[in-house]
């Protein structure tokens, strides 16, 4: 197979672009496509200081080395988790990133700032760890970019994430989850940071190409809550489906934001007010994340027949 | 030709010299999740790999939120 550019041996097929490219003609096609998606989904603006989400695997780190490429001004946000194995490792790939290319880096240990690590979290307060972790990122994130004064925080989510995603919410019809599914995500509140993610049209097989090329080194395990998440079950069957018939996964994803999800927009119609317990921007009196973390430093107290809770652990 | 295959991480054994995409298809791999490579090399389905060869296929697909 031959590069489609300059006629050199491929290194990589695209085939819902109809397209194989060697390996300088690949990177520059990717960075190319980022590029793209920044300037037509208005994502950053030019000399804008960027948040930039990195766990240590091959998205984020694509994304931060393609965003670094770019010009763009970024700083890492690493959040520490707390899990097993896992953790540590990622931590590593992100902290030997940034020290390679000299790039500011801020560390964010889950445990530290909140009193529990993820899987003790999950624990206490007997919920999935995917769902307090997923609400734990949104909230730390968010108030890490309001604190260090970014404008945009950018996540390393791809077309295999959203498309999977917008899978699994048109399967149970969840509409305001499709209102919300945006490549950008507006500051909609003066508590709330904008949040894009350039790579939706970058798959996770050409993340992975990314890195290997570039030499980029990514942690490559999985964090083990993810095994068996419908996710996962998403992805497999959207790309059963791409390999067949190559372009379904992006006209998936694309045609519904050109289509869809206009006639869905109008109907969000949600009143922000900042929370009364931390002053981030919630629907309710009190946010999600908070009144999750009250949930996880209460312990129920049985004693005989009567069960008392009582607050085990002080406000972080 | 050997191949190592990860999650779990595996070598296989597989006779003759094959196109890497008859190679994923005798594993029941789908192309559009994996990048195979030899050494640091990335290869695209019509290459072939020789009796004697090793490859890898690493996986692309992850589960886990960003
Ligand atoms: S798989 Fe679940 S627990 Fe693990 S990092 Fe992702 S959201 Fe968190
Ligand atoms: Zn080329
Ligand atoms: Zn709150």
């Amino acid at each position: 197979m031959k590069c489609s550019t300059c006629q050199a041996k491929a290194a990589i097929e695209i085939r819902r672009h109809n397209a194989a490219f060697c390996g300088p003609c690949f990177l520059a096609h990717l960075e190319r496509q980022v590029q793209r998606t920044i300037e037509s989904e208005k994502m950053l603006a030019a000399g804008e200081r960027v948040l930039v989400a990195v766990s240590g695997g091959k998205d984020s780190l694509c994304l931060w080395e393609v965003l670094r490429r770019l010009g763009y001004e970024t700083t890492g946000l690493h959040l520490d988790l707390g899990i097993g194995d896992y953790s540590p490792e990622g931590r590593k790939k992100t902290e030997a990133y940034a020290e390679a290319h000299d790039l500011p880096l801020q560390v964010i240990e889950v445990k530290e700032e909140t009193g529990f690590s993820i899987p003790e979290l999950a624990g206490r307060t007997r919920r999935p760890p995917c769902s307090g972790c997923g609400l734990s990122k949104r909230y730390l994130m968010n108030r890490a970019a309001l604190e260090g004064g970014f404008p945009v925080l950018a996540t390393g989510h791809n077309l295999d994430d959203v498309a999977a995603t917008l899978l699994g919410n048109v399967l149970h019809w969840q509409v305001e989850q499709l209102t919300r599914m945006t490549p950008v995500r507006p500051a909609s509140h003066p508590r709330l940071v904008k949040t894009v993610k350039p790579l939706i049209r970058i798959t996770e097989r050409e993340a992975v190409a990314y890195c290997l090329l570039r030499g980029t080194d990514y942690h490559e395990d999985e964090c083990p809550n993810a095994a068996g998440a419908t996710l996962l079950l998403y992805k497999d069957i959207v790309n059963q489906i791409e390999a067949v018939s190559p372009g379904s996964k992006q006209a998936f994803y694309q045609e519904f934001g050109k289509r869809v999800r206009p006639h869905l927009a109008a109907s969000e119609t949600v009143t922000l007010r900042e929370c009364e317990a931390c002053g981030q921007a919630t629907t309710g009196e009190v946010c999600a994340y908070c009144r999750m973390m009250e949930r996880a430093r209460q312990v129920t107290v049985r004693r005989g027949r009567v069960t008392r809770t009582v607050l085990e652990v002080p406000p972080a | 030709m050997k191949v190592l295959i990860r999650r779990p991480r595996r070598e296989v054994e597989l006779p003759g010299r094959r196109r890497v995409r008859d190679v994923l298809k005798e594993l029941q791999i789908n192309p559009e999740t994996v990048i195979v490579v030899r050494g640091e090399t990335l290869l695209t389905s019509d290459d072939v790999v020789g009796e004697e060869e090793r490859i890898e296929v690493i996986p692309a697909i992850s589960g886990g939120a960003r």
